[in-house]
This record gives structure tokens, sequence and C-alpha cells, in this order.
């Protein structure tokens, strides 16, 4: 079964949320309509709907995380549905139990969504195309595949900031490009947007080969590839799945690639700065920067929660019909 | 099939029941439509009567007691409510009163934002087939329906009723 059809419904809509790709336009904008929607959630003082009341949503985790696993969960909680985090790491796997068994442990609790993250590629789409029926798999990150809920809340917090019209945009990608899932989920997301251009900035060892098959322009000055853009997301060097030695040292890094307000001085005055974070000050940008006046990078953590609850309560709708009065 | 009721009049009656409540009440009061048709007939209610407060909208899809039946409406609009809930009059408006479940929706909603000193319903049309102990307060037109006949308010300008049989 291809992945387009393992994560989208035979009417349309969404199953399970694994990529980008197999996304179409029509999708992409109903995730980030529906997100806008889940914004105010947080203006209500009681900061929950009880859309997915009953629901338990378990948080299987093989790798590290905060961020997203927080997010992941308030977004749950804010959906009203119950939520368990496993941390397989310290869990059964130690035990000798497959993947397959923890799976259906857990299905035989009653659960209705995995949300999992695991270190290596294609996890997710796995899980998906072994589970029940009535369970839904969101990926949030498999290996240096795909991070697509990191994606969707990105392409969110450039609408909000630079309107609907990604056709005028020029977005401009810096740093490690070949280990991050997160780099490549974005370029699907703003390919679908049909986006003006996209570059990717990075010394040649954070490239992977053929990078410009996706449709961007490669830069390995960073001035030149900063000329005119609307927004630069910079991207977390990725140490820990780092082998050989790829870069001379952080230090050289940061001289090369590091953004600071001089050369963020060449793009649009207007321009937006984000990062997936966790950040490395002194290492992909300046402390400055980060805490500028351009920089979103907290927006970004806040809108991943709306993000997050639009995929969960989509994913998790069973049947088309006609609403009643 | 369009019905011939004269809408302007009904909502202008609406509005007149609404000011007999006094002024004391309608000082501390705020006006809510529910998103779509409701919000329509609550923007004339609004300035018939002249309140001050900005009139708030709600989208009760996130608190439909259907959601995993029917699932969600993409065009799910933020509600928003520029007001402090806490302690005010709030007069809930809508087109039709049907089932009931959207106005139990709509109260759950509200009762989120904060918890207001009463709710009143006002609604342009009271059908009949209630599945809730639900009433409204001021009506502008009542009808008896058969439970295969649909009630529809389009809009918003001209407002008009259209009756329509379900397939």
């Amino acid at each position: 079964m291809s992945r387009t059809s393992l994560q989208i419904r035979p009417d349309g809509r969404l199953r399970h949320f694994l990529s980008i790709e197999g996304l179409n336009p029509t999708l992409l904008r109903e995730i980030l309509d529906t997100a806008e929607s889940f914004a105010g959630v947080t203006a209500q003082s009681v900061k929950k709907v009880p859309l997915l009341r009953g629901k338990t949503i378990v948080n299987l985790f093989f790798e590290p995380s905060t961020r997203t696993r927080t997010t992941f969960e308030l977004a749950a909680k804010r959906l009203s549905a119950d939520v368990l985090n496993i941390n397989i790491d310290a869990s059964s796997t130690s035990k000798g139990e497959t993947l397959l068994d923890t799976l259906r442990n857990l299905e035989a609790m009653h659960v209705d969504m995995f949300v999992t993250r695991n270190s290596v590629s294609g996890t997710s789409h796995f899980i998906a195309s072994h589970v029940q029926p009535h369970v839904s798999v969101i990926n949030a990150g498999d290996g240096r595949h795909s991070h697509p809920t990191q994606a969707m809340l990105d392409i969110f917090t450039i609408r909000r900031e630079k309107g609907d019209d990604f056709g005028r945009l020029t977005v401009a990608i810096v740093g490690d490009i070949s280990h991050s899932r997160v780099a490549r989920s974005q370029i699907n997301a703003l390919n679908l947007l049909n986006t003006g251009e996209i570059r990717v900035i990075a010394p040649r060892t954070l490239l992977p080969a053929n990078i410009e098959a996706m449709g961007v322009r490669v830069h390995h000055n960073l001035r030149d590839g900063l000329r005119d853009a609307d927004v630069v997301i910079s991207l977390r060097l990725q140490r820990e799945r780092m082998q050989g030695a790829t870069l001379p040292g952080e230090h050289e890094y940061y001289r090369l690639y590091g953004l600071t307000a001089d050369n963020l001085s060449i793009a649009k005055p207007d321009v937006t700065v984000m990062h997936p974070g966790p950040i490395n000050r002194g290492v992909e940008m300046d402390s400055h920067v980060a805490d500028g006046a351009h920089s979103v990078i907290l927006q970004q953590v806040t809108n991943g929660i709306a993000v997050r609850m639009a995929v969960m309560s989509m994913a998790m709708q069973q049947n088309k019909g006609e609403a009643d009065a | 099939m369009k019905h011939e009721a004269n809408i302007p009049a009904l909502i202008s009656a609406m509005a007149d029941q609404l000011l007999n409540r006094g002024d004391a009440y309608l000082e501390s009061s705020a006006m809510v439509g529910i998103h779509t048709g409701g919000v329509w007939v609550a923007r004339q209610l609004q300035q018939l009567i002249g309140l001050q407060t900005p009139l708030g909208e709600l989208d009760i899809s996130f608190y439909r007691d259907d959601f995993t039946r029917i699932g969600m409406n993409p065009q799910v609009k933020p509600s928003q409510l520029p007001f402090s809930v806490d302690d005010k009059h709030i007069i809930l408006v809508d087109d039709v009163l049907h089932t009931g479940r959207t106005i139990r929706a709509a109260m759950n909603e509200l009762f989120d934002y904060g918890r207001p000193a009463s709710i009143l319903l006002a609604v342009l049309v009271e059908r009949s087939g209630r599945e809730l102990p639900i009433e409204a307060d001021i009506t502008g037109l009542e009808i008896s329906l058969p439970p295969d006949e649909h009630i529809k308010l389009t809009g918003p300008e001209p407002l008009t009723l259209e009756i329509n049989s379900i397939q």
C-alpha cells in the first residue's frame, strides 16, 4: 500500500499523519485553517474543547524529545483526550519485546491514537500499516525522513506572518539539511504551496546529494543565500546524528553560517527568523537574533499546539454524514 | 420552497421584547450569535436595540455531540467573544431552534469562557422536534414541521427562510 493511501481515507480526509509527501494542497490548507480556529481556544478561560473526550492517545517516543512531546501532550489535553506518555528507551524493548508486541499490548488497552517518534526512518509508517482500523498514527519525527507536524507549524507561522500568498515569498533554510527530517518536510510543504523560491544554505558536507531535485536553490555562501529573503529558517546542528568529520568545528560553523544582525541585514527589512528548536546559541545564531524583533521562535512553539490539535482531531473523525441543527 | 415570513418584522418584534427587559438588564448584557445564521440575526438585533457591547460569535463545531459521527466542518470559524462573559447577561441568538443540541453545545462553550449572570435564548424560528429540554425565551416565528422537512435561513442580505424536504 502506498504512503498516500495509507494516510488518506477513500473520501479524501486524513486517516494518519505520516509525511507531507502524499498530501494535496487542499488538505494542507484545511489543516492550516483548522489550526487557525484552534488557536482561539487559548483565549478561553477554560483552555479546552471537548472534541476528543473519552479518547486515549499514547505518545510512543523511542527518542528523547521535550518540546515536541510536551506540545503533543498539551494539544491532546486541550482536546480533552487522555494521554499516556511511554518512553520506550526505558521500557519493554530493553526486556526484548518486539515493537509489534508492544503495539498489540497497547491496542489491547483500547487506545485510539499513537503519536510516535523514532530514530529509524519509516517507523511511523510501519506502525500505521499494522494498527487496527480505528487507530490513527501521527508521526512526531522518524529518523532523517520526516517531521510533518513541525513543517506544518512552520508553514502556519509563515502564513500568519506573511499572509497566504506563498508565491511571492523567498524562504531560505540554513544549516544541517542532510541530517534534518524537518528540512525535508518543510521543503515538501513549501513546494505544495507553490512557494516563490526555496533556498537551502549549507556547506557541502551538510547537504544530501541531489537536493536540487527537490526544487530548491543551493547556496554555500550565507550572504548570497540570505539576499532579499522573506523568511529565514535556521536548523539545529544535529550532533547526535552526525558520524565522521562533517564539520571543522562549531566555531568555524558559526563564523560561516551563524545568523547575526549583520548578515540578516541583507535579507528583506521585514524578514522573519525561525528555528525549530532547541537553539544552540552562538552556533546557529547569535542570541540577539534569537531574541530579536524578527524572531518568531516562541510563536512557533505556541503555534505547534494549535497545529497538533488540528491534525489529531482531523485524523480522529470517523465517517462523513450530515449535521442536524 | 421559500417561506413567506416578513423577516424584518419578526426581528423587529424580537427587538421590542428584548427592550422590554429594561435598561438595567440591557446595560449588563452582551449578545452572542451562533455561526452562521444566528450571527446574521444577532447583528440586526444588536443594531435595533443599540447594544454597546461588541457582538460575540460562537462556532460550536468543537462542542458538537456528533463529532465522531459526522466529523469536522473544515470551515470552522474561530469563536470570538470580545468581552468578558463573567457576570454578563448573555443574549444567545440562533436562526432555528430544532433539536436543541446546538444550544446545548453553545452553552457548554460559553461556560468555558466564564460564568455568565444569565443566558437568554432568542431564536428567529422555533420549529418542532426538540430532543432536549431546551426552550427559547424570545421567538420570532413558531412553526410545526414534520421530521423530514428542514427549515433554513439564507442570507445575509436579504434574509430568507426556505423549507426543503430531506431526501
